[in-house]
């Protein structure tokens, strides 16, 4: 089969978001985090495990009448930072570009130490992280200095949405 | 020359260059002459002293400090019998207090409370203790009784002994001493060895501490000791405790046999220190806790920039 033949496989959009070059096996935590309501609108395609010229294997999301937020960007991000996002109008990819890990980041996550003052019910305050690597992802809370890798932040990143 | 504190809080140590730091314990010893006298130069301000979290020394000190220079103290020892109790976010306590004073001391059990309070208010918030994160006016007057007892940090040899896994008070000490030129020796039973990361945090910024098992020996080699605290509830039985405590006990015998080093410790002692050293010279855990307030005199009077003397 050419590669060609491959692409078709996966249901093109009218409007919406194609994420694509998800880091393989990583797309079902992506949607998770992403807040698809309009259960009508919403139509997802799911491509799992494809062949990737750049990557091996890659996964791919297309989701139909949605389009990013900047705080999910960061959440996918933080997941699989080599993926791209494609925004599609009329059928067309009216733009491209890949994510980008803010420096900051506020509010996506919880810190994974409880005695956080930003874990402290009813207390205003949103936790913030400052990114201080990229490979291997490490954040530090700027309010208790906890560090956190991947791993937690994925998990964090879970459990607060 | 400004005063780069003027108006700012003071959370941690961990941001302050060796010349903040350095120009705080300069101010402490312009301090020393108004410790017992006091002064004017605070008249007619007010400290709010919020412990959310009991702790008497520091409390104390604190409120001797505002009081040597002129100024007045009102607060909480604790949260008992206070709106706290009935549930009040500590976002509206220091919101309310901040109405009332000029600045805020406080101490609370959640890591990063204090930078919560400093973000909301638009006066000056001194963090005395952040559940187990920082604690930045003891290392202060840690750092300003080392200076004093040897006339300077650089080029002395200093052993933490104890519980360095566990102890804020080390863990922020070794932090500060990267900014000297010392030997750091550590020495502490196995099972309180400081935690990898921090151990290589100081390698990174150019300590390389000495990682000791043998008391005596690391005692022989420092000009100075910082002993802390060994915790029952660290250990798994009684017995192993007691023969660890008693392993790191510092006696008159052991201070004898190896030079006479100063001997620190933030205090309160349990065991680590036996009594019968407290009369000889450089036993300096007492006026240890007195440097305290020279030391956060300096730091009220930079945050409120006030003139002394
Ligand atoms: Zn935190």
């Amino acid at each position: 089969m050419n590669p060609e033949k491959k692409k078709m496989k996966i249901t093109r959009i009218e409007n919406g978001t194609a994420i694509d070059h998800i880091a393989p096996g990583s797309a079902l935590k992506v949607l998770e985090l992403l807040d698809l309501k309009d259960e009508k609108k919403n139509s997802i395609t799911i491509a799992i495990r494809v062949d990737s010229n750049e990557m091996g294997k890659k996964d791919l999301l297309k989701i139909e009448d949605k389009f990013l937020t900047p705080t999910e960007s960061a959440m996918i991000a933080l997941i699989s930072p080599d993926a791209t996002i494609n925004i599609i109008k009329s059928f067309e990819v009216t733009e491209k570009h890949p994510v980008e890990l803010p420096e900051e980041l506020t509010g996506i996550f919880d810190c994974s130490n409880p005695n956080c003052i930003t874990n402290q019910e009813r207390e205003p305050v949103e936790s913030k992280f400052k990114v201080t690597d990229k490979d291997p992802l490490t954040v530090r809370c700027l309010y208790c200095d906890n560090l956190m890798e991947e791993e937690q932040i994925t998990h964090q990143l879970i459990r607060s949405k | 020359m400004p005063n780069p504190f003027a108006g700012e809080s003071f959370i941690s140590i961990g941001d302050k260059t060796r010349d903040q730091l350095e120009s705080i314990m300069d101010r402490a010893e312009l301090m020393e002459k108004y410790r017992n006298k006091g002064t004017d130069a605070a008249r007619g301000l007010l400290m709010g002293t919020l412990f959310f979290e009991p702790s008497t020394r520091t409390r104390l000190s604190f409120q001797a400090a505002m009081k040597r220079l002129g100024g007045d103290v009102i607060g909480f020892p604790s949260t008992e019998g206070t709106s706290v109790q009935k549930g009040e976010t500590l976002a509206d306590t220091v919101r309310t207090v901040s109405q009332y004073v000029n600045i805020i001391v406080m101490r609370h059990p959640s890591e990063g409370s204090a930078k919560l309070a400093a973000s909301l208010l638009d006066i000056p918030v001194i963090n005395g203790g952040d559940g187990s994160a920082n604690h930045p006016t003891q290392t202060l007057l840690d750092l300003y009784t080392i200076r004093k007892e040897l006339g300077r940090i650089d080029g002395h040899t200093i052993a933490l002994a104890g519980d360095l896994r566990y102890s804020r008070t080390t863990r922020s000490l070794s932090r500060a001493l990267c900014h000297y030129d010392v030997k750091l020796i550590l020495n502490s039973p196995e099972q309180l060895r400081m935690k990898k990361d921090l151990l290589y945090e100081l390698e990174e910024r150019g300590l390389n501490p000495v990682v000791a098992s043998d008391l005596e020996k690391s005692l022989d080699e420092a000009d100075l000791v910082y002993a802390t605290r060994i915790q029952k509830e660290r250990f798994p039985n009684l017995a192993e405790y007691e023969k660890v405590a008693h392993a790191y006990e510092i006696d008159r015998d052991l201070l004898e046999k190896t030079g006479n080093p100063h001997l620190m410790h933030p205090l309160p002692r349990v065991t680590e220190i036996n009594p019968d050293v407290d009369d000889l010279e450089n036993s300096v855990f007492f006026e240890q806790a007195g440097n305290g307030v020279p030391v956060r005199m300096a730091l009220i009077s930079d945050l409120l920039d006030l003139e002394v003397g």
